[in-house]
């Protein structure tokens, strides 16, 4: 009861961590220059872009208490926009990567407003088929999207004149629009939006009795995380220079779920670390090819089972079971409720 | 100050409330008691429009909020404490203190270092608790937490639901004396008790609610010594 992860974190002093980030930020802006190989440059590329996937997702699931379990959707989204744009436009890719990310968030809006009365399973349930719905009509839409062949090379982004083609740049890209992720959502968790979701994901009548307008915090909430899956999806395209319907499918989207979990919901960080682990667990079971799937599953269930707020302990999360302890008697609910347990 | 006319609310063909008339005065502690489900919760969900009504006309400060949006009733100065104390658990205490000013947008950064003092000063005991979790709160102490909220966004108007709802008699005192120093402050207080006792003490007018209508209204001391209120409510 007593030990709590969010003093631990609070108790370390203000230069250390000051210190540490700058440490941090150091190094992986010298990575590529002392060890610029091209295999370890790409893991660290979709390192970073799941941060931002699965820190997007965390800010839907994680601090307004919605179920979003279809949020490759929105990455699809963004990757078609950014993609469809370069290729038929022409566009610059500086001017499609936002687009992508407004593009994400318009269809967030699009998918929130009849379900702001939804929650829990209910709203998971339409997330799951507005995830399908995406990826069949870029399936089947063969005009603008190339249905089943995909969009092919899909122009490199051009950066002051230099050709952005290799890894190793794409990292900076990459790592770059991680940074932004990180600052800009830690301003807005920390400011009066940031507290009106997570009244809501705490109680949404005492927040609306509260004077917090919720049908407009859920809808923005959706449309924020909605458009920075957008973003990493327009990040994505011309770093892969291919893209395919199927890349969107249903089980990405559970694989940046399980980031979330794994690296714990309602927390900034959590995400950030359980992109990392998810990542260098695929890279270092790539021998046993597809029977990784199990070992992601046995990790979710002895992560339910062991410390169900995830790895950096949840300080703000309703899974944070043993904080709240069984007074409440939320205790043993909040294991598997990211649904709000309502 | 709140003038709530002819108000009535189903809930399906239940009717809740039937043409209920009540008035709010400026700086005043107005309680509405009654037995369960006579209608209190009701008629505070009417006034912060959480439910729908059927009837009825309700005006605060001369304005008409009768059809008006929750948070903007909030905005217009009427903050409602709901019954059950319903703070959020998992957030610390400042955290909820904070998520009571998100409804006023009036309230600046500075306003909101000041509102915090203000309030520490009426609930001293928060001051200490300030970094745990609202959960771990005792009963009282979430009470309090949840008035506090309510403060935090610096109303003209405070509805509190059931305050003494689940607390030890000492601690229900103690709530009741806090309600007094809220008054004192300035503020005009709508209280809904079942403890009728304890709530016509300290109000300057009550009223009776029975089964959705008003039977019965006058200042607390005629309430106390009125002998249907003393034979339903106070058991005497």
């Amino acid at each position: 009861m007593t030990s709590k992860p969010v003093n631990f974190f609070k108790s370390i002093p203000l230069w250390v961590k000051v210190l540490g980030g700058v440490a941090l930020a150091a190094l992986l802006i010298a990575l590529p220059i002392v060890y610029p190989k091209s295999y370890v440059m790409g893991v660290m590329c979709r390192i970073f872009m799941y941060m931002i996937l699965a820190g997007s997702l965390n800010v839907i699931n994680g601090y307004s208490g919605q179920f979003n379990i279809g949020h490759a959707g929105f990455y699809c989204i963004g990757a078609y926009t950014e993609a469809i744009l370069a290729t038929k436009l022409g566009l610059s890719f500086w001017i499609a990567l936002p687009l992508g990310g407004v593009m994400a968030a318009l269809i967030g809006l699009l998918v929130a407003t009849p379900t702001l009365k939804l929650r829990g399973t209910y709203l998971a349930i339409v997330t799951l088929g507005f995830s399908e719905i995406i990826r069949l009509v870029a399936l089947n839409w063969e005009g603008l999207t190339g249905g089943p062949i995909g969009i092919k090379g899909i122009p490199a982004p051009v950066f002051f004149g230099f050709k952005v083609t290799r890894s190793i740049h794409y990292y900076y890209i990459f790592l770059a629009l991680a940074a932004l992720f990180f600052f800009v959502t830690y301003r807005v968790i920390n400011s009066r939006v940031g507290r009106a979701w997570m009244s809501i994901r705490e109680d949404e009548l005492a927040a609306r009795s509260l004077g917090v307008e919720t049908r407009f915090y859920k809808a923005t909430n959706f449309m924020y995380g909605a458009f920075w899956a957008g973003i990493a999806g327009a990040a994505f395209a011309p770093y892969f220079k291919f893209i395919a319907s199927d890349m969107f499918s249903l089980d990405e989207g559970f694989n940046i779920l399980s980031m979330v979990i794994i690296g714990g919901q309602g927390t900034l960080l959590g995400p950030m670390v359980g992109s990392v682990i998810v990542n260098f667990l695929t890279e270092f079971l790539r021998p046993i090819s597809q029977y990784r799937l199990v070992v992601y599953a046995l990790l979710i269930i002895a992560m339910m089972w062991l410390r169900p707020q995830g790895l950096v302990g949840a300080s703000n999360s309703i899974l944070a079971a043993k904080k709240i302890g069984g007074k409440t008697g939320r205790g043993k609910r909040g294991a598997l409720a990211p649904a709000g347990g309502k | 100050m709140l003038d709530i006319e002819n108000l009535s609310v189903n809930y399906g063909y239940v009717s809740a409330l039937r043409g209920v008339d009540l008035h709010v005065g400026q700086g005043e502690i107005i309680t509405l008691i009654g037995g369960n489900g006579a209608g209190k919760t009701t008629t505070l969900m009417s006034i912060s429009n959480l439910i729908e009504k059927a009837e009825g006309r309700i005006t605060f400060k001369g304005k008409d909020i009768t059809g008006m949006a929750p948070h903007r009733i909030v905005k217009m100065g009427i903050c409602h404490v709901p019954e059950g104390r319903r703070i959020f658990p998992s957030l610390s205490v400042r955290e909820n203190l904070v998520a009571g000013t998100v409804g006023n947008t009036a309230l600046k950064k500075a306003d909101q270092a000041r509102r915090f003092e203000e309030v520490y000063a009426l609930f001293p005991r928060l001051r200490e608790r300030m970094q745990q979790n609202g959960g771990s709160l005792s009963g009282g102490e979430q009470q309090m937490l949840a008035i506090a909220r309510g403060l935090m966004m610096d109303p003209d108007l405070i509805m509190l639901d059931e305050p003494s709802l689940g607390l030890a008699p000492i601690i229900v005192e103690e709530i009741f004396e806090l309600i007094l120093k809220i008054k004192q402050k300035g503020k005009t207080i709508l209280l809904i008790e079942q403890n009728a006792g304890m709530a016509l003490q300290v109000a300057d007018r009550g009223y009776v609610l029975v089964t959705g209508q008003i039977t019965l209204g006058g200042t607390g001391k005629e309430l106390l010594v009125n002998p249907e209120v003393r034979r339903a409510y106070l058991g005497m």
